[in-house]
């Protein structure tokens, strides 16, 4: 480990200290003078016409300022989806208006109707059980298939429930679909992608205050991406302008996802603040959470490998219906297309990929990206139909992903999904599991457990993924509203030291200590003097924020080109001092030199030159040392890995325990190790969480049943193994200046099919005639399938 | 959470009285009734806490060796309190989470009986007795249905007696959410027979399986349960279990309760 701090030195957490002592700054944490509080009607049923709401009782309520209804927010916009999708057809995406409070209609169990803001929260929470409202109750539309088919609509506007019937690549289908009618062997597999629940360990919160002297509104909020939620405020939903709006996302809790979108929660306090000359605060309950969070995943597939009898890939074919949910919320459309499908190539030499995605809107609330978003999606599709393929055949699971990798010599390589790979080597990450793993021990260890009356099976994948999201002009082709660049703003203090305005946010990620590694390494100079600033819209440049483990390879990148910049200006300045021009200056080690001789001035000399310049050449130079860069990505990035995991089964009771683990990831070149393997550690957490404990279920009624952690399985420290994880082998990124490609979301992508493909060996491994079952892997589910 | 009022009686007496008021609830360790609250799902008038009466708390031997322990003795404290009666102390060692074990009470679970909870069983499956403030209650005839006692209105439990079994064990599968028991077995063996209490399995709640204990009193080992199984009609079916893997699931764990008793 490098001694200096810089990049590829696991440098601990330097925001840990006031994590783990209890002086971190949530939301919540934070109290404005003369607040008060709001609370949520929500509606008990999934599904039904607003007859009546009466508010008059509640607004006679002790502490009670103000009630709001949907029909207060009538004239004003919704919350919109940021990425246009096309039908087959060439038609666009059904878009039914998401309004800041229910509106005539509630469509999903928490959709909230009203909302109440009084001087202390159980007031308000009172007013809200006073609030009379007549529901007249429709039938729910739940499951998918039915509301494809069905005559009931969650929207009644739109006259379908589908949002959208994407196909990709359109002008492969009729090639894939010959291939997969000519192929000598065909696997098919029907699959659900369980709906999982996001649960960040902080729920969300909003504090909005509003300025009447100026018009200003500030919005404390619960943020992945401040800028985002700002222009979603004020351009789309509010008509505020954008310098009028300060949004501040302040330490946050995780997010995974859930907290990207823009929500009603938010427009409403802002809203009430103005109205009231008051702010107005609001923390989400649990119970809230669970119902009015976006939530992930929940994909209903069949997908089709078609192969040679040896084992060659001819073609992939998938069918999903996506559940969208009742609104669409800002992500969710691009999360099961372009974020999934495109994917569905995987690692693959593949000729032949097809993919086609119906995004349904039920009576369920709305889903979105959760870490990986879609990506997970599409490697458990690919690496379950290909475990199911390979036992099929008769092949080693091992040796059927080998024969049809993307071979080094052929990168870039265009995928038949429509990326291109700039660089990758998967034998080389295979190579490396099989050791990690111990494969060639698992014999022995599954005798072991034969003989104290367990089932023993090991389980492999491989993944590739999409990350750094991405180039404007090409998202910009396929539908995206926004661009999706980052921004770093490096200004250098006259006393030496730095403050690097970033527009990514660092919610668990450890961009406070990562990135100054990376302008440490850059300008020779000691970590701790340079702060992160991140999460303000008045303080930083502009940002698209953090998701999609694009942090450090877009932002990043972003603050690598403004320290550059810096870099050229301030060799500017010290030519100027060593009165020689700027062509002939050396930067090395925090040092400017004069090449070819012994003259130098340090890094803290020039910035201090720069801020008090006297004897400076201000006609030709301007003073000061500050720089910003704007970063748009060349491609995405693609992060590739292989996963093994061991799995016991206590044939009595169904019950799978994991008994080891191995990651063998590339995120190309690595700048904290130690962060690194927190991810992949916290990624696996989550995919063993989908694997074998979560699912979010509601019933035909629309009813949640997994509302709380009562019955939504989270995984605990103790359902978890030690893992073995290793990012050695390393293919750096070709476009982006640090070679970085993402890690966040690695670790979610490839554990779910790992896991379960080790469970369908153990039991295949034992005689049982089983070749899938779908997530989470609940002891009753594995017991009910043992049973036939 | 609604409004409320608290009382903290330091005497049996002062509580009893303090029982007296209209929708008066009793407080032991909280564990359930305070998250009711926090959501709203009760509004009771009146909190009569029984966590500082000295006298409800602790463990003793009486003159019959039955182990005596008072109400509002927590979790932890019977973990570590109970001598000669492993089953028990372990049972008790393992409910929930620390916090839990930390404030949770005997007396407050029974009076709760929550079809999922551990104590139940162990009430059951040891025959033990439920001394209130005005009675004495077999386990037998304490527990009624889903989360209903014989105890009335304002009745407090005061201490709970146990027999000391010649043999016991415990096992319990968690449910993988709420680490309740998907279904927990406990099984007794008596000089003059053998008690089986199966908790999170039926949708009348803890019951004993008169069967099993049938078989298991000419023969105290876990073969001798072959042939002998539960139907799944009448267990309970929900996300995490049908009533026939719940049932299959009393089998396997009488058995292990057997073996490790």
């Amino acid at each position: 480990m490098p001694a200096d701090g810089g990049i590829g030195a696991s440098t601990k957490r330097r925001e840990d200290v006031r994590f783990l002592s209890g002086t971190g700054r949530y939301t919540d944490d934070i109290k404005l003078h003369g607040e008060a509080h709001a609370a949520f009607a929500r509606s008990d049923v999934a599904h039904g016409r607003i007859v009546s709401i009466d508010t008059s009782l509640a607004e006679s309520m002790p502490g009670v300022l103000a009630v709001f209804t949907g029909e207060d927010f009538v004239d004003v916009g919704g919350n919109p989806a940021g990425w246009l999708i096309h039908s087959r057809d060439g038609e666009p995406m059904k878009e039914p208006k998401r309004p800041v409070l229910a509106h005539g209609k509630v469509r999903h169990v928490g959709d909230a109707y009203a909302a109440v803001v009084a001087e202390r929260l159980e007031q308000a929470r009172d007013a809200v059980e006073a609030i009379e409202v007549e529901i007249e109750e429709v039938s729910a539309v739940v499951d998918m298939s039915n509301a494809v088919a069905g005559e009931d609509l969650v929207h009644d506007e739109i006259g379908t429930n589908v949002c959208f019937d994407w196909g990709w690549i359109e002008d492969n289908r009729a090639a894939t679909d010959a291939a997969i009618s000519a192929a000598p062997h065909v696997t098919t597999l029907n699959l659900v992608n369980n709906r999982l629940v996001a649960n960040p360990m902080e729920p969300r919160a909003s504090i909005a205050d509003y300025d009447a002297g100026t018009g200003d509104y500030t919005l404390y909020t619960t943020s992945q991406n401040p800028h985002v939620s700002r222009l979603l405020i004020c351009a789309f939903v509010l008509g505020v302008p954008e310098n009028k709006l300060k949004v501040i996302a302040p330490d946050v809790g995780g997010g995974f996802g859930s907290k990207i979108y823009h929500y009603g929660e938010e427009a409403l306090v802002l809203t009430a603040a103005k109205k009231l000359g008051r702010p107005v605060r609001w923390t989400c309950t649990r119970s809230e959470a669970f119902m009015a969070d976006a939530q992930g995943r929940d994909h209903v597939t069949k997908i089709e490998l078609a192969c040679e009898k040896d084992g060659t890939f001819i073609a992939f074919r998938t069918e999903t219906n996506a559940n969208v949910g009742a609104y669409l919320s800002n992500f969710s459309t691009v999360t099961p297309t372009f974020l999934h499908g495109t994917l569905m190539a995987g690692n693959y030499a593949v000729p032949n990929v097809y993919v086609n995605v119906k995004a349904v809107f039920t009576n369920t609330a709305p889903v979105d990206a959760y870490r990986g978003a879609g990506r997970p999606e599409a490697t458990y599709s690919l690496e379950r139909v290909i475990d199911m393929a390979a036992r099929e055949l008769g092949i080693d699971p091992i040796e059927i992903r080998r024969k049809n990798f993307v071979k080094p010599d052929q990168f870039p390589f265009a995928s038949a999904a429509g990326l291109e790979y700039d660089t990758g080597d998967y034998d080389a990450l295979m190579d490396k599991l099989e050791a990690l793993a111990d494969r060639s021990g698992f014999e022995a260890r599954a005798e072991a457990s034969k003989a104290s009356g367990k089932l023993r099976g090991f389980g492999v994948n491989s993944y590739i993924e999409a990350c750094g999201i991405a180039p404007s002009n090409l998202v910009g082709i396929l539908g995206s509203r926004v661009g999706l660049y980052d921004a770093a703003t490096v200004r250098v203090n006259a006393t030496g030291s730095l403050s690097v305005m970033v527009g990514a946010h660092s919610h668990g990620q450890g961009h406070e200590t990562a990135f100054p590694q990376v302008v440490s390494e850059m300008l020779g100079i000691d970590p701790t003097s340079i702060e992160i600033v991140h999460g303000d819209t008045s303080k930083i440049p502009f940002g698209m924020g953090t998701y999609g483990s694009r942090s450090l390879a877009v932002c990043g990148s972003a603050v690598v080109r403004a320290t550059e910049k810096i870099i050229d200006k301030a060799k500017k300045i010290a030519a100027h001092m060593l009165e020689v021009s700027d062509t002939d200056i050396e930067f090395k080690d925090g040092q400017f030199s004069v090449s070819g001789t012994d003259k130098s001035v340090a890094f803290g000399d020039v910035a201090f030159k720069a801020y008090v310049p006297h004897g400076y050449p201000v006609e030709s130079l301007e003073p000061g040392l500050e720089e910003t860069a704007f970063y748009d990505p060349a491609n995405f990035t693609y992060p590739a890995g292989a996963y093994a995991c061991e799995i016991e089964l206590d044939p009595e009771t169904g019950k799978v325990t994991i008994e080891r683990f191995a990651a063998v990831d590339d995120f190309g070149n690595v700048i904290n190790p130690m962060i690194v393997d927190g991810q992949v550690h916290g990624g696996i957490a989550q995919g063993i969480g989908q694997a074998l404990l979560e699912g979010c279920v509601y019933d035909e009624n629309g009813q949640l049943l997994s509302g709380s952690y009562m019955d939504y399985a989270m995984p605990r420290a103790d359902d978890l193994p030690f893992y073995s994880v290793d990012h050695s082998c390393q293919t750096p990124c070709t476009h982006n200046p640090l070679g970085v490609k993402g890690c966040g979301e690695a670790g979610a992508i490839g554990s779910p099919p790992t896991v379960v493909n080790a469970v369908i060996d153990a039991l295949q491994r034992a005689g049982h005639d089983i070749t899938h079952i779908d997530m989470p892997l609940s002891p009753s589910r594995v017991w009910s399938a043992m049973q036939g | 959470m609604y409004a409320f009022d608290i009382e903290r009686p330091a005497t049996i007496a002062d509580a009893i009285a303090a029982m007296k008021g209209e929708d008066a609830q009793a407080l032991g360790g909280g564990q359930t009734l305070i998250p009711t609250l926090k959501q709203r799902l009760a509004m009771p008038s009146k909190l009569v806490s029984l966590s500082g009466i000295e006298e409800m708390r602790g463990i003793c031997r009486e003159d019959e060796g039955r182990i005596c322990i008072g109400a509002s003795t927590t979790h932890t404290e019977v973990a570590a309190g109970v001598e000669g009666y492993a089953a028990l102390a372990s049972l008790a060692a393992n409910i929930g989470d620390p916090a839990v074990r930390n404030r949770g009470t005997i007396g407050g679970s029974l009076a709760n009986n929550d079809p999922s909870a551990c104590y139940p069983a162990a009430a059951l499956g040891s025959g033990a007795t439920v001394v209130t403030d005005r009675r004495e209650i077999a386990a037998d005839d304490f527990f009624d249905g889903l989360f209903g006692t014989a105890l009335e209105e304002d009745e407090i439990i005061i201490e709970v007696r146990f027999p000391v079994p010649e043999k016991a064990g415990y096992i319990k599968f968690e449910q993988p959410a709420s680490r309740f028991a998907l279904v927990g077995v406990f099984v007794a063996k008596f000089a003059d027979g053998v008690r089986v209490a199966v908790t999170g399995a039926s949708e009348e709640g803890v019951f004993r399986w008169s069967e099993a204990e049938a078989v298991l009193s000419s023969n105290f080992a876990a073969d001798a349960l072959d042939g002998v199984a539960l139907p799944g009609s009448g267990m309970i079916s929900d996300l995490h279990g049908s009533g026939d893997y719940r049932a299959h699931l009393v089998g396997v764990l009488t058995r292990r309760a057997v073996s490790a008793a």
